[in-house]
């Protein structure tokens, strides 16, 4: 049996140890933000934090995970109460087909957590393993930008409370 | 350490006690007109400044090229590469060529203050007068960058350049390269050692190429041991392979490989450049097809002859006799889970995407773990729009534990060599911590 903390809940799992964390999430878990895209760590889609990590849950078997507790992008809101750095990226419209948005998401969260107001080259260089088909990385950069420019996550969240 | 250093020093002092610790400027110049350089000579000097990878140094991140200012770390402190852009004020404008030929010939800059040695002159001085001024004329041909680099930050007491000068009594032997090729010797065929190719590359890894610079290993001085050289050395984090064991790899490299690796960054027998080497490989593109087989020519004269190291099993092993089942078990899992997609035997990546097994990878059949610790943690970043292999990171996935466990099931399931002892947890803390990367 395999014990995984996700957004706060731990969980008892039966499964094989070498299961990729993105599948736990999707099929038992039924979390399906993170996405499928290369399988190959090439693309970013499934990008979740591990630990406060950003990492391809495509690539990491649950087993790996260990103690260190798993955020996806469900666990920074909701439809009708989404988190900051959601609100800006539905503010700037910022999705066009939308498979990319959970881990580009993600994985600027990480960065927002780590740098409260970063620039736009230190987002940009943030976000270049994560790859998104339909050209919307004006909006997504913007979208980043939005909160940066708020004062961060916490000033982001508080004007919207 | 700091007894170290000190010794260093004073070796160094006593040195430059003997020698010229003081040297003359030498008077600025007007900037050149670049029309007024003839294009043959500064298209070669652009040939042998991808030789010896100028940019590679002389190139920050995301700075522009030849304007300096990446950081270099060594054990005696973090220097700064130099603007070598023809600005008057922050590069080299104002040199002339005598200036120039002096610095790479002894490492002085013009206004007569020393260089530190990371600058590979102890190699450069072997080149010919006529290499050094098309890669003179080529750099002032280029647009000039207003660029300084931050301040250079040596422990003290080597942060006082004049003791470069007993450095240089001690280990700069100068002139050029005997045997450079003229061109007009008459060319002895029976001697493989007396081809023109063979002296063309040996004249191009000792000099403009400065192979050693990584690949031998340093003396407490910051200096190639003479005895030693090609044995392999440690930059960045990363082993720079001997250059002298091609032959002991899984499949015996050959020139067509070495070329192709050279030049691409990739060998269908061996791996993709990484590290250090893959911005080395990046920049030969950019050489002469002739220049770099006559470096593998050479590099392929200096093997050892001897057979494959005596670690060799001669039959299949028992993966559990090599390691803990435990920790084989949970590397086995790991390696499922975030290796094989690329890396098992039935992936589309090795079937269709020309990559080699593991099993003839130089980090996983390499004496020491390092690279193949340093891959894993590091993988091969993007290139922007340039080729090469990509492979994710995974520093940020594992724990010190798991990425050791990874890498002694990797050594294990793909190796014929004996497992890797003492690599564990803190021995891949100690390699994580040595990465240049942030």
């Amino acid at each position: 049996m395999i014990t995984l903390t996700v957004n706060d809940v731990r969980h008892t799992l039966d499964i094989d140890p070498s299961t990729p964390l993105l599948y736990v999430l999707r099929n038992q878990l039924q979390l399906n933000g993170a996405k499928y895209g290369c399988g190959l760590g090439q693309c970013g889609a499934c990008t979740v934090l591990v630990g406060n990590e950003p990492v391809f849950s495509c690539l990491l078997p649950v087993v790996a995970c260990g103690e260190r507790p798993v955020r996806t992008v469900e666990g920074l809101g909701s439809a009708t109460q989404p988190g900051p750095l959601q609100r800006a990226f539905i503010d700037q419209q910022a999705a066009q087909c939308g498979y990319c948005i959970a881990g580009m998401i993600m994985r600027a969260q990480s960065l927002l957590e780590r740098v409260k107001t970063p620039s736009d080259e230190q987002i940009r260089e943030h976000l270049q393993p994560n790859l998104c088909r339909c050209g919307t990385h004006m909006r997504i950069v913007a979208a980043i930008r939005e909160v940066s420019q708020a004062g961060g996550l916490d000033a982001a969240a508080r004007a919207h409370s | 350490m700091k007894g170290k250093i000190v010794i260093v020093a004073i070796v160094l002092a006593a040195a430059a006690g003997l020698s010229q610790a003081w040297e003359p400027s030498i008077d600025r110049v007007a900037a050149h007109a670049p029309a007024a350089a003839d294009a043959a000579q500064i298209e070669r000097g652009a040939h042998l400044a991808a030789l010896g990878d100028c940019a590679v140094c002389h190139t920050a991140k995301g700075g522009k090229p030849f304007a300096g200012g990446l950081p270099l770390v060594t054990p005696f402190g973090t220097l700064y590469s130099t603007n070598i852009t023809p600005d008057a004020q922050t590069g080299i404008g104002d040199w002339s060529l005598d200036a120039f030929t002096r610095a790479m010939r002894k490492g002085i800059s013009r206004d007569g203050h020393h260089l530190y040695p990371a600058f590979p002159y102890p190699h450069f001085t072997h080149m010919t007068d006529a290499d050094i001024a098309a890669i003179y004329a080529f750099m002032m041909s280029r647009d000039p960058v207003h660029a300084s680099a931050p301040a250079n930050r040596l422990v003290f007491p080597l942060n006082f350049r004049p003791l470069v000068s007993g450095w240089n009594l001690l280990y700069l032997h100068r002139g050029p390269e005997p045997g450079a090729p003229t061109g007009a010797e008459a060319e002895d065929t029976t001697n493989p050692m007396q081809t023109v190719e063979w002296q063309r590359g040996r004249y191009l890894v000792n000099g403009v190429g400065h192979c050693g610079a990584c690949h031998t290993p340093l003396n407490r001085l910051g200096a190639e041991q003479r005895d030693a050289t090609f044995a392999g050395g440690v930059i960045d984090g990363w082993d720079a392979p001997p250059l002298t064991t091609l032959l002991h790899a899984p499949t015996p490299w050959t020139r067509a490989q070495l070329v192709a690796y050279l030049r691409t960054g990739f060998a269908s027998q061996h791996g993709a450049a990484a590290g250090p080497m893959l911005p080395v490989a990046q920049s030969l593109e950019d050489a002469p097809q002739s220049d770099v087989e006559a470096i593998a020519t050479y590099l392929l004269s200096l093997q050892q002859t001897a057979p494959a190291s005596p670690d060799v099993h001669s039959q299949p092993v028992n993966l559990t006799q090599l390691a803990a089942p435990a920790a084989l078990a949970n590397g086995a899992t790991l390696f499922n889970a975030a290796c094989a997609s690329c890396h098992s035997a039935a992936a589309p990546m090795s079937t269709h995407g020309d990559r080699p097994s593991l099993a003839l990878g130089t980090a996983v059949n390499a004496d020491s773990p390092r690279n193949t610790v340093r891959m894993i943690l590091d993988g091969i970043g993007w290139q922007h729009s340039e080729a090469a292999h990509f492979m994710p990171p995974f520093a940020q996935s594992f724990s010190d534990a798991q990425i050791a466990d990874l890498a002694n099931y990797t050594r294990a399931r793909f190796s014929k060599r004996d497992p890797w002892p003492e690599l564990d947890a803190a021995a891949v803390a100690k390699i994580r911590k040595e990465s240049v990367e942030p």
